[in-house]
């Protein structure tokens, strides 16, 4: 279904994933921002959601069809209130098809909308692509509940905060309320300071408290490496054939891809990080995730590779930051 | 005595809530006609969605039994779609203000190209009411609002007639005080496409007192604006998620998976970058496909990367192959180990990729374009020396033919068998029989 306006497309799309759905929508940058309230409805009415964004380069219309990895921050802070998100980000083609299934079962797992961050390189760009590559992930079903099943009936539970309540659908033998105002359980809209502030921080919690259920990385260690390099997406592709020419080389490097972005996969950057001296952060923006490492690691010495071109950084200029 | 007789409940789709608006305010007797509408067509709480948009309107849901969606201002006919879309089965009520006419008028005007089955209740009191009666796309000229504090400027909107002529099944125009207005909400519900109720009612809070209106000046203003009041549209249609259904019946399901098979053991042992540049509409990019398919079918990895201007058929079109015995995980081009220029177009995307060039590469030329210097070695194709006429559309193709079969990059029996492949085949072929030929 083609909507009139992103707005349109997403707003469908909670719709039906209200009736049971499994829903996606995509777009660029620009539609990210048309995209931006409905984003914080599917967060405060808990609408599993996959939201795809395609980014190109630049800020409004940008370089249409140039690539960039210009969003990532965007889509972290790309609406009203500053709850969490998640973000799955494939560098491959193979990964694509592989983490959009992952989003669909972390968005089903969390009742949220989550962000799968592709880019035109990764879109456009046609490549040889080994089969075996699209390795399948499991898609669990969607937790429903009969409204008669719940003691009292209540849409929506935050306490204990954190824990994700099954969802009832629409068209089934009892009504469903959905709202997208702050509410209590039965999806009345409140603003009882003792009922906002369970809501508001089960909304944190069911993403904060369960980060090591949403991480995912590919490390690639070597001992007695100095430098660690980071980067996702089409970038972590650069930075794959830098690896295998350094090392080629006899050059010592480790590298780790983050295949999600959000909530930032501290713990596994942090045991990658261990015995490293220097971090090289590569990415297609003017270095919006390197501010994640320094925040993570501030006694590391962190270098940025950014590119804000339309060109990909190329193996050579990564290889020139391996000390 | 007598026995006391038990009434049964009036049925209804009411909560036990009383309604939250002003005193006098035309809302609450718009619900309740919606009430008694959903009665009179004995639908249960949950066949019913209630989809509320925001202000004032946006609080109605709650006080109803039936199901809810309550969502952003502007957006909720955007919702009521989707749930209908997917659940056809169910009555789908979105019930805005004119403030949400406004925002989402975009989605009002594609809900009645669309014919999308829902009802659209628009409460329409003439202001943003919840927020202090500012003016919005319903307010009459020369009314006053806080942010049209000398008159507003703008003419109203035209709900019924707007949705009406882009195709809306059903559109009414009445007010709160309409004694008919269950049966044609009633009627609305029951329309097959789409159906807007345009209802005008009093907002006592601002637009009366500003204005000094009341239930005779909501006659007085839509007689004075030539507005018509009752049916004003209504036809046959198919309904959109009906329609949706019948149409993918039939429809192919599922991916279109072509794969390659390498016939041979790859014998290239590094990375090799393989450029064509031209014109948009001189199949370039088949020209450089035959190339890459021609690697795979070789046993290599392959990439390729195409730069046009978004017009697409005009202006120039430049094709990026590389082919490598290892996976592919960059695909830049740092410089080309083969370049095809074919057009004047082409001359100018390839400056770049000449300049980055040495005398180990290869630049394979058209006759008669000018281009910058470069250390590589350059060849001058001329289609006007061919015994077979070449069109130009077809040159890429048969330059690329010929800078195969000059520099081997890869098989060249592989890429006859690309060419040859599909509904063009026999006519690729002669191409590629008459690009080996081509000289200075």
């Amino acid at each position: 279904m083609q909507g009139e306006d992103e707005i349109a497309s997403i707003g469908m799309c909670i719709g039906a994933a209200m009736t049971g759905a499994r829903a996606m929508t995509a777009t660029s940058g620009p539609g990210v921002s048309l995209y931006s309230e409905n984003i914080g409805l599917a967060i405060m009415g808990e609408v599993p959601l996959v939201i795809v964004d395609v980014q190109r380069l630049g800020p409004s219309t940008g370089a249409a069809t140039t690539t960039a990895q210009g969003d990532v921050q965007f889509v972290r802070w790309g609406t009203g209130g500053g709850f969490p998100i998640i973000a799955l980000c494939p560098s491959t083609i193979g990964e694509c098809y592989t983490l959009t299934m992952k989003a669909f079962d972390l968005a089903e797992r969390f009742r949220c909308p989550v962000f799968l961050m592709a880019d035109k390189e990764l879109a456009l760009t046609m490549r040889t692509v080994d089969a075996d590559d699209y390795k399948s992930v499991a898609v669990r079903q969607r937790p429903v509940i009969d409204p008669d099943d719940l003691d009292p009936p209540m849409e929506y539970r935050y306490e204990p905060a954190g824990e994700v309540v099954p969802m009832q659908l629409y068209g089934g033998k009892h009504p469903v309320r959905f709202t997208g105002s702050a509410h209590d359980q039965e999806a009345y809209i409140t603003k009882k300071p003792g009922i906002l502030g369970p809501l508001n921080r089960h909304l944190i919690d069911k993403i904060d408290n369960h980060v090591d259920e949403i991480s995912l990385v590919k490390t690639d260690l070597e001992d007695g490496a100095n430098t660690l390099l980071l980067s996702y997406g089409v970038t972590a592709g650069s930075m794959r054939e830098a690896v295998a020419r350094a090392r080629a080389e006899g050059t010592k490097v480790s590298a780790i891809t983050l295949q999600s972005l959000w909530p930032v996969p501290e713990r596994e950057i942090m045991a990658a990080a261990s015995g490293i001296e220097r971090i090289v952060v590569a990415e297609l923006n003017p270095g919006l995730y390197l501010r994640e490492l320094e925040r993570l690691l501030p006694d590391t010495e962190i270098v940025g590779i950014s590119r804000i071109d339309g060109v990909l950084i190329p193996p050579t200029q990564m290889l020139e930051a391996i000390v | 005595m007598s026995t006391p007789i038990e009434l049964l409940p009036e049925p209804t789709l009411r909560t036990e809530s009383d309604y939250p608006f002003c005193p006098g305010c035309g809302h609450g007797p718009v619900l309740d006609a919606l009430n008694a509408a959903m009665v009179k067509l004995e639908l249960e709480p949950h066949e019913v969605v209630i989809v509320s948009d925001i202000g004032c309107a946006g609080l109605s849901d709650q006080y109803f039994a039936t199901s809810a969606f309550h969502g952003l201002h502007g957006r909720s006919i955007t919702y009521a779609t989707g749930i209908k879309l997917m659940r056809p089965d169910l009555t789908v009520v979105v019930i805005m203000g004119d403030g949400g006419t406004g925002i989402g008028g975009a989605h009002l005007l594609s809900a009645a190209r669309r014919n999308i089955g829902i009802t659209v209740l628009v409460l329409n009191n003439f202001n943003f009411g919840m927020t202090g009666g500012q003016h919005s796309t319903t307010t009459p000229e020369g009314f006053l609002t806080p942010t049209t504090p000398a008159g507003n400027l703008e003419a109203p909107l035209d709900i019924c007639a707007t949705v009406g002529v882009n195709g809306a099944a059903y559109s009414y125009r009445g007010t709160s005080f309409d004694a008919d207005l269950v049966d044609r909400i009633a009627e609305g519900i029951t329309t097959t496409g789409l159906a807007v109720l345009d209802v005008w009612d009093l907002c006592t809070a601002y637009f009366v007192p500003n204005n000094k209106f009341g239930r005779r000046q909501i006659d007085q203003t839509m007689e004075a604006l030539g507005l018509e009041s009752g049916v004003l549209y209504r036809k046959e249609t198919q309904e959109l998620a009906t329609a949706y259904r019948r149409l993918a019946e039939g429809q192919r399901e599922g991916l279109r998976v072509k794969t390659v098979t390498a016939s041979v053991a790859p014998t290239l042992e590094r990375r090799l970058h393989f450029v064509v540049a031209g014109s948009a509409g001189g199949r370039v990019r088949s020209a450089a496909r035959l190339v890459a398919l021609a690697a795979m079918r070789s046993g290599l990895w392959s990439a390729q990367r195409d730069d046009y201007p978004t017009t697409v058929k005009s202006g120039h079109s430049v094709s990026e192959v590389i082919i490598s015995p290892e996976e592919l995980h960059y695909s830049g081009i740092e410089h080309p180990d083969v370049l095809v220029v074919v057009s004047e177009d082409g001359v100018g995307k390839a400056g770049p990729y000449l300049e980055a060039m040495t005398d180990s590469d290869t630049v394979f030329v058209a006759a008669g374009l000018e281009h910058p210097v470069t250390e590589a070695q350059v060849i001058v194709l001329d289609p006007a020396q061919s015994d077979v006429r070449i069109p130009r559309a077809s040159l890429a193709l048969a330059m690329v033919a010929k800078a195969v079969h000059h520099t081997g990059v890869v098989p060249f029996d592989l890429f006859e068998e690309s060419a040859g492949e599909g509904g063009f085949g026999e006519k690729n072929l002669a191409l590629v029989a008459a690009g080996i030929e081509l000289s200075d």
